[in-house]
């Protein structure tokens, strides 16, 4: 089991976790998983050709997947997936 | 057989090397590892120095030298007026083990008849020492470093919950000059978190009543209001002249505007915003690291990606982020330390954790990649995406908890 940690912006649409314990050997089984388990999540994160959204960074460990194998990346047990979304907040 | 002063003198030069100014100032490019030591005393230091030296008198060498240059391989080159106590101070050099030391034969008088730049100290007035005294005693800032800061020109995007804090501590600190965009006036909720405004200016413009709590702060500062909305068509004129921009918005549309101005005028941006207990902060410097484009490509959409005003945030968290966001300006301004180009870094209040991503550089950016650059020198920038283009299916709906 790997640890994906989710956004806040996303927690709602997975059962308020900040963390979920998922199964896969690579991101997109990781993530496919996930949004199994939270269907919500689906098109948050996946196009409808179960690509990555452009707006969702996904990084393995400290590691950004666009510049590993992206969805192809592998993961091991222990590994964290962290699903890092743009915040606009600021001044206001 | 005790030696004359002559005789000494004579043996001493066989022992030290001598090396001339020009080659010490050759050195100053091609060896800047060379730490220059100035031997003389206090007063004649303060007529004038080497640009970049460092100034121990003879009497306190030994007692300082560890401190000041702890590494004994470090190219040394010590001077005084003339080069005689140079080479004192060199023999005295070597016996405390310093293995690449030599003496300025002819010291600053020769320097100064070469022609060579010499500068003379910073000199405060009494209040600026007994107010800056905390800075001027660390050696990454001192004299030098608060100069520095005085002469510097930082750009707020927004005095809101990140550009309030560091508003204060960058006036605090003696920035110079305190650039501020708003176009807002205070409301009574915001003093949640914007601590530079207070109660009674509720109604008043927020870059008046910033100006108010700063130079209340620090009455040295220029503050220069800019009272308007950041956009494309006035972003290239508000960032023209600051060394460094301090990105407190709102809006993905202000950011990626923000951004692409920036990276053409080569400014850093400290990068900073908050949701709710969570916060994420990075530098994106020009060359040194990627840009927010190459971060997020494309912004996502409006519902994932709500602002303070709809989903709520602890007020404390804009304020250690604006701080952490202050921080690494005054690095940058200072030129000490590491900063946060190609990182990440996410705050969690809840945990109270850190965790740090590492940011590359899209070789494909459109905005920062040689290609971008090239495009946008020959007057024709590539095209970039355009903000809220994307729609999404199934609109995402924030939780009930504090939402409201």
């Amino acid at each position: 089991m790997s640890t994906v940690r989710i956004p806040p912006v996303l927690r709602p649409a997975a059962g308020h976790n900040k963390e979920v314990e998922v199964d896969g050997a690579t991101v997109g089984e990781v993530l496919t998983d996930l949004v199994g388990r939270y269907p919500n999540l689906r098109t948050q994160l996946l196009t409808d050709e179960g690509e990555l959204n452009r707006f969702v960074n996904v990084y393995l460990n400290d590691q950004d997947i666009r510049y590993l194998k992206e969805l192809a990346t592998p993961v091991e047990a222990r590994d964290t997936v962290v699903i890092l979304p743009a915040m606009a907040g600021g001044a206001g | 057989m005790p030696k004359s002063y002559a005789e000494t003198l004579r043996d001493l030069r066989a022992a030290v090397r001598e090396v001339s100014p020009l080659e010490v100032d050759l050195a100053r490019e091609s060896r800047p590892e060379t730490v220059l030591i100035d031997v003389r005393e206090d007063s004649e230091w303060e007529q004038g120095f080497l640009p970049g030296a460092r100034h121990l008198s003879r009497g306190y060498l030994e007692q300082l030298v560890e401190t000041e240059v702890p590494d004994r391989g470090r190219p040394i080159v010590t001077y005084c007026a003339e080069g005689i106590r140079s080479l004192f101070a060199a023999r005295t050099l070597a016996e405390l083990g310093y293995t690449d030391v030599a003496s300025m034969a002819g010291g600053f008088r020769a320097w100064k008849a070469q022609g060579l730049p010499w500068q003379t100290p910073v000199s405060f007035s009494p209040e600026q020492r007994q107010r800056y005294s905390r800075h001027l005693l660390i050696p990454e800032v001192g004299q030098e470093g608060q100069q520095r800061l005085l002469d510097s020109k930082v750009l707020l995007i927004g005095a809101g919950g990140l550009g309030a804090p560091a508003a204060l501590y960058l006036a605090a600190a003696g920035v110079g000059t305190l650039g501020i965009v708003d176009f807002d006036t205070v409301d009574l909720s915001n003093l949640q978190r914007q601590v530079i405004h207070t109660t009674d200016r509720v109604g008043q413009k927020k870059t008046e009543s910033a100006r108010q709590a700063i130079n209340a702060l620090n009455p040295e500062v220029n503050v220069v209001l800019h009272e308007e909305v950041l956009d494309a068509s006035n972003v290239e004129r508000l960032v023209a002249g600051y060394d460094v921009v301090l990105d407190g918005t709102d809006t993905f549309d202000t950011r990626y505007v923000l951004n692409d101005a920036a990276v053409a005028a080569g400014i850093p941006v400290v990068h900073a915003s908050v949701f709710r207990f969570e916060g994420q902060l990075t530098v994106f410097q020009p060359d040194a690291g990627p840009c927010y484009r190459c971060l997020y490509p494309t912004p996502p959409p409006p519902e994932l990606a709500p602002g303070c005003s709809v989903a709520g945030v602890l007020g404390v968290v804009p304020g250690i982020m604006g701080l952490l966001q202050t921080n690494e300006t005054l690095k940058l301004l200072l030129g000490v330390g590491d900063s946060l180009a190609g990182r990440l870094l996410l705050f969690d209040a809840l945990d109270a954790s850190f965790t740090e991503l590492k940011l590359r550089r899209d070789p494909a950016c459109p905005v920062c990649s040689d290609a971008a650059r090239d495009a946008r020198a020959a007057g024709h920038p590539l095209p970039v995406p355009a903000v809220s283009s994307i729609a999404v299916s199934e609109p995402f709906a924030l939780g009930a908890t504090g939402a409201r």
